[in-house]
């Protein structure tokens, strides 16, 4: 955030009149299989609704810009940048978070799968890779290695643990009979 | 991130009327739209949220041709089985451009509308003229890698960031607009702008007009095109330089050559000169290289950014070839091919 | 692989990382995740300019907004103390460190000049836009190509600083070579940009104390400079980071967020969370730029004659931050005539720190671009070049090393990557169009041991407890202990807890310079068996003595039970012998007495190697470059677990890759402010740009380096990666590319 903010006549005034509103908007979001009712002002993103308001932390902020894919999240089955997301703009959708992925204690295919192939390291952009990962075998589209690390190329991790990252999903894919 | 009101549009009329307002935003896929927000470059008053639209279809147009609803994303728009076989070369751009989760919001309207990955337009510490005008240019004698060689102005030398809108310029693509005054159709090559002295201005669209969608016109360039694009890492970065051909071909006669830049302009770069040179000619290296050179005729860099004049000539040579060839460059094989 | 229930768990098996399902599900909480009661967010201002003074700030509108609790800045901020070391973290380097909102002077760009604190962060993010701020400005310099004309040799060194040593007459020896080369090199600024954003939630307890979650790599330091700063008695801070995500050397020393959410909760007496933007996270330390001009000559034979290796690199203009950049080479080449001198110089930035591998990841990998260039001026393969050359010892400090197994590490690397079809001629190599290039070079670093205590804990169930307040970044610190732990006493490792990351554990340094493993491995090993001594005191309390008063070496301590070696059907339960003793746990707290018993350790030089093989494919006329296949073969003595200790290696090579070819910090000079601040114009390796990646570990015993006879993996494979990649690129090409990284404009013929 900086700090010089610009006299730019086209804005001038504009703040003063919504300064000290704060619009809520009723909005319901099915999370992990639960129904949710918030009252939200328009700019709240999904990000911060589901790790201030929901305390769902597992899904990460690691840029706010849609540039490193640690805040993926599954939105009717496709995954998305949760920090690019207004939230009133997805009222009704249907969300998964990295919490909603396991089957109770029984880890989901590419949760065992990240632990076995080492596929983490800090753990941060971890949850992001394995949302998008989820995606990826929802799309279809990817079966060979190469094909694994262009479509997870949204997801940086910084620990370098891409190689186990790949070798896990592939795993996970050949499992499941490529698509 | 300013504070705005917010409206879901019921219908196409009513977010017209909305969007007709001073201030107004329209918010689809938000991928560019948030971000900006977020930086304080864009402080819109109101947002009008035009994602419950019915412009989320793909329909085949009597002829021939395709149309690609502004609101349908640009995942769906590249595996769509229908781009996929008949319009190859935009489902190549799109899955080359962003990640595959920008790709699953951001929609084909706003690709058309996303603003320039400039660094000065998104640093409010700093000169630009197109998001503050009149405050200079940073970008001119600053860190100007990723900037314009063509087309720029002294006001601004940013570059328009998609890869999308490159095909979709190859392909003679149209603009559906709506708005107060009624309906029309923007030519994709000339639906953007040239920075000139607005730089602010990125497109011709009128206040209030919405996209709702774009027509591809009913053309066979299934076998001879390409599409690449060159960055500074392999996937998830923006083009430095990208180059979209297509071609028709008679054994090795191009009967028609279409070549459309990306990286370099703050709008998809065309050259009718280097076209027209290349119909009726040889598909060879000596004509291609005459082509790049002339679709970079008056090319200037900025310092940072020299290397991609040259660069662009050589990327131009070589998806010439690609196309001629019938050997598309593949984005997930990193192979240039 | 997951260790059978009951199967003891030995230090060496691959075992899964014990905090691998917390970070998969989502559970693991890091520093912005605890929660709080009546939590205030802080969100942070920037300042707009390099250097100058506030002059004023215009915080109305925002204090004006519903939701916004306070503006903390320097005119209306707590007390703070008035001198330099009430500011001087454990880490702290010589000069004067950074106090955000002291005062209104303005020392570089996007400096803390102000938090809005409100009761959410949108309300906060927003207020902060609304703030406007006035400046004088000052005429400033970031430019270290500028600054290296006062370019100096520190008075007052980094602690722990070693100044290169000469040896023999370098210039002369120079002078007189015939075959010789001398090369610039230049490498960037580089932000260590973990993907966890730096940040702190601060709970105020409301009886004078505090808990600080905080992105560290010490929570003992931060104790320490929190105490010291806002007046605590350290016993009132308690400052915990169990899950750290990544660091690389930016959590070493205390951040400014930790800094302004702890002034923030003082001044408010409420709890506050402070978390920086990731254009923030390149407004504070990073490794320094560094210019190194390396000048080498051979005899005929290939021989090096002189080594001249000098350096420079960029600190800020209130600290002076030093690293061992010119070290490596003279250590690791036999050569008679070597000399290095060592500067830094100042820009208006902030200061520059310790980053994976600090020194070494620049002048071992500059000097490995020297290397290559000298073996072709020589004619010689560059590993060849690199085997008459080999030093059995140090080569500058002219000391043993407790163990050196590069001559291995080049053989099975060479043999695993196929370097015997490496045709020499650059240029000779081809795959359909691209240019095929094979790349070698040499990696160097410390093999480090601190002191630090453990307190282990051990059930009559079996259940075991091992604590200290050291961190796990992503390094696998919890399943070393847990596994150390567990080989130790004969459990799996199901059965022991690891617990770091709080201040108030035993005594642990900072998580940094590879030095955690073999540490916290030796102080659990020490702690567990001072436990199984007890342990066998408690069993002489058994009526009869069924082990007959035996010592830990006539004992096998395996399956919860205590049986004798001489005759182990006589075993009895650990729940036997504490109950027999009347103990419900036994509980102790060790420290290693020092690196290992015997004496006159210190003349011999620790260190880890390695060599690094990459295969690139370039694209000549396009200059796109794909590192296709690295393979890289450690000499690293024992490793407790080959998972977790691959991944590490893996990591340095990726980041070791991007350091060739992607990484790099752009700055308008004009006005001193970094422009590719964020992560989709700073580029770091993506999935795309990593294909295969080989790591051998190969067998270096040494019982001598740490009381386990372990070296750290947590650096080696970042040093001399990048310097392979070029390495190959040359050998592709044919070009020499001296400033890095290697963007494609870079190989573009014009």
């Amino acid at each position: 955030m900086d700090t010089r903010v610009h006299d730019d006549p086209s804005h001038a005034g504009t703040a003063s009149s919504v300064a000290g509103a704060r619009e809520a908007i009723p909005i319901s979001l099915i999370i992990n299989g639960r129904q949710r009712h918030f009252a939200i002002e328009p700019w709240v993103t999904l990000l911060d609704l589901l790790r201030e308001q929901e305390h769902l932390t597992g899904t990460k902020k690691g840029c706010d810009h849609g540039q490193c894919g640690a805040c993926t999240v599954l939105i009717e089955g496709k995954r998305i940048n949760s920090c690019l997301v207004l939230a009133v703009s997805r009222d009704g959708a249907q969300v998964t978070t990295i919490e909603g992925l396991a089957d109770g204690d029984r880890l989901h295919p590419l949760q065992q799968a990240f632990v076995e192939h080492d596929a983490l390291q800090c753990g941060y952009c971890t949850p992001g890779q394995i949302c998008s990962a989820q995606g990826l075998i929802n799309e279809g589209h990817a079966s060979s290695g190469n094909e694994v690390r262009e479509l997870m190329s949204g997801n940086l991790c910084r620990c370098g643990a891409y190689t186990n990252i790949a070798a896990a999903i592939m795993e996970v894919l050949d499992k499941d009979g490529a698509p | 991130m300013n504070r705005f009101s917010y409206v879901r549009a019921a219908g196409v009329p009513e977010a017209v009327h909305e969007g007709s307002a001073k201030h107004v935003r329209f918010l689809a896929g938000g991928t560019n739209l948030i971000d900006l927000m977020k930086e304080n470059v864009e402080r819109p008053e109101r947002l009008v949220d035009i994602n419950r639209l019915p412009l989320n279809k793909i329909e085949d147009l009597e002829g021939g041709g395709l149309r690609l609803g502004a609101l349908v994303t640009n995942a769906d728009t590249a595996y769509d089985p229908r781009v996929d076989r008949r319009y190859p070369l935009l489902a190549s751009a799109i899955l080359a451009g962003a990640s595959p989760q920008l790709r699953n919001a951001a929609t084909n309207g706003g690709n058309l509308n996303q603003r320039t990955r400039c660094y000065y337009f998104y640093d409010p510490a700093t000169a630009c003229n197109k998001r503050d005008p009149g405050s200079g240019c940073g970008a001119i004698g600053g860190v100007n890698r990723i900037h314009a060689i063509l087309g720029a102005s002294d006001q601004c030398i940013a570059t328009h960031p998609s890869d999308m809108c490159v095909a979709l310029a190859a392909l003679d693509a149209e603009v559906r607009v709506t708005g107060p005054d009624g309906d029309r159709v923007i030519p994709l090559t000339e639906y953007h702008r040239l920075p000139g002295d607005e730089p602010w201005r990125d497109n011709y669209l009128r206040p209030g007009e919405l996209v709702t969608a774009i027509d591809l016109p009913a053309e066979d360039f299934t076998s001879h095109y390409t599409y690449l694009k060159l960055r500074d890492r392999l996937s998830y970065a923006f083009a430095l330089v990208s180059v979209a051909v297509v071609m028709r071909l008679d054994g090795d006669l191009i009967r028609e050559a279409r070549i459309a830049l990306g990286g370099v302009a703050h709008k998809p770069w065309r050259s009718p000169v280097a076209e027209s040179g290349l119909a009726g000619e040889r598909a060879s290296r000596a004509n291609f290289i005459a082509a790049a050179h002339a679709l970079t005729e008056g090319a200037v860099g900025q310092g940072d950014n020299d290397f991609k004049i040259e660069l662009a000539r050589r990327a131009i040579v070589r998806a010439l070839e690609q196309a001629a060839a019938g050997t598309p460059q593949s984005q997930t094989d990193k192979r240039v091919l | 692989m997951t260790s059978p229930t009951l199967t003891p768990t030995r230090i060496g098996d691959p075992v899964d990382r014990v905090d691998g399902v917390a970070k998969v599900t989502g559970q693991a909480r890091y520093a912005a995740e605890q929660p709080a009661d009546r939590l205030l967010y802080g969100w942070v201002v920037s300042s707009s300019i390099a250097k100058g003074r506030i002059v004023a700030i215009h915080d109305e509108d925002a204090r004006a907004i519903s939701g916004v609790v306070e503006v903390m800045t320097h005119v209306n901020r707590p007390q703070l103390p008035r001198f330099d070391h009430s500011y001087k973290d454990a880490l702290c380097v010589p000069g004067s460190p950074f106090r955000a909102l002291y005062d209104e002077r303005i020392l570089f760009n996007a400096q803390p000049i102000a938090v809005v604190l409100a009761d959410s962060l949108e309300v906060a993010r927003y207020a902060a836009s609304l703030i406007e701020v006035d400046y004088e400005r000052e005429t400033h310099n970031t430019d270290f190509t500028v600054a290296l004309a006062d370019r100096f040799v520190p008075q007052d060194k980094r602690s722990g600083f070693e100044a290169p040593k000469n040896r023999g007459d370098a210039q002369s020896a120079y002078g007189a070579a015939r075959c010789k080369i001398a090369a610039d090199f230049h490498l960037p600024t580089h932000y260590h940009n973990p993907m966890e954003l730096h940040a702190t939630t601060v709970v105020w307890e409301g009886d004078g104390r505090i808990t600080v979650y905080d992105k560290t790599q010490g929570p003992q330091n931060v104790q320490g400079y929190l105490s010291a700063v806002f007046g605590f008695s350290p016993e009132h801070v308690r400052v915990k980071n169990p899950y750290v995500g990544g660091a690389f050397g930016s959590g070493l020393r205390p951040q400014y967020q930790v800094y302004l959410a702890t002034l923030a909760a003082k001044m408010l007496e409420r709890s506050v969370r402070v978390v920086l933007t990731r254009q923030q996270m390149f407004s504070h330390v990073h490794r320094p730029e560094a210019v190194q001009s390396v000048a080498l000559a051979t005899d005929p034979s290939g021989r090096l004659q002189a080594i001249i290796n000098d350096a420079a690199t960029s600190t800020s203009r209130f600290e002076d931050y030093m690293e061992t950049v010119c070290d490596w080479g003279l250590m690791n080449y036999a050569c008679e005539n070597a000399s290095a001198e060592y500067t830094i110089a100042r820009v208006d930035t902030y200061t520059s720190g310790d980053m994976r591998a600090p020194g070494a990841a620049t002048g071992m990998t500059l000097f490995e671009l020297a290397v290559d260039e000298m073996a072709y001026a020589a004619n010689i393969d560059p590993l060849e070049f690199r085997l008459i050359n080999y030093s059995d010892k140090n080569a500058m400090d002219d000391t043993p090393f407790t163990s050196k197994a590069l001559r291995e590490a080049y053989a099975q690397g060479a043999a695993k990557f196929g370097w015997s079809r490496r045709t020499p001629a650059p240029r000779s190599m081809k795959d359909g169009r691209e240019l095929v290039g094979l790349g070698l070079a040499t990696g160097m670093w410390d093999a480090l041991f601190r002191q630090m205590a453990v307190h282990a804990r051990l059930l009559p169930n079996g259940d075991l407890e091992v604590a200290t307040a050291g961190s796990d970044i992503g390094t696998g610190t919890y399943t070393v202990m847990a596994q150390v732990a567990a080989d130790t006493l004969g459990l799996p490792i199901e059965k022991v807890t690891a617990t770091l990351g709080d201040s108030s554990l035993p005594e642990s340094p900072a998580e940094g310079g590879s030095s955690m493993a073999a540490s916290v491995g030796a102080a659990v090993q020490v702690a567990c068996r001072a436990v199984a001594e007890k342990l066998l005191v408690a069993a002489d309390q058994i009526e009869g003595q069924p082990l007959g008063g035996a010592r830990l070496e006539d004992v096998t301590l395996a399956h919860g039970r205590i049986a004798l070696k001489s005759d182990p059907a006589r075993s009895i339960s650990f729940g036997d012998a504490m109950s027999a003793a009347g103990l419900e746990t036994i509980e102790v707290e060790d420290t290693p007495a020092s690196r290992s018993g015997s004496s006159g350790q210190s003349r011999k030089s620790r260190n880890t190697h390695s060599a690094i093989f990459a295969e690139v494919k370039v694209d000549e006329e396009l200059g796109v470059v794909r590192v296709t296949r690295i393979v890289i073969a450690v000499a690293a003595a024992r490793i407790i677990n080959p998972k977790t200790a691959r991944s590490q290696i893996l990591g340095g090579v990726v980041m070791g890759i991007g350091m060739a070819l992607h990484e790099e910090a752009l700055t308008d000079h004009r006005i001193g402010r970094c422009m590719n601040r964020n992560l989709g114009e700073y580029h770091i390796p993506a999935h795309a740009d990593i294909r295969d990646i080989e790591v051998i570990f190969v067998d270096e015993p040494d019982p001598e380096v740490t009381p386990l006879g372990v070296k750290g993996v947590g650096e080696i494979g970042i040093v001399g990666t990048a310097a392979a990649v070029i390495n190959a690129i040359f050998h592709a090409t044919g070009k020499r590319v001296r400033s890095l990284p290697v963007t494609l404009d870079k190989l573009l013929d014009s």
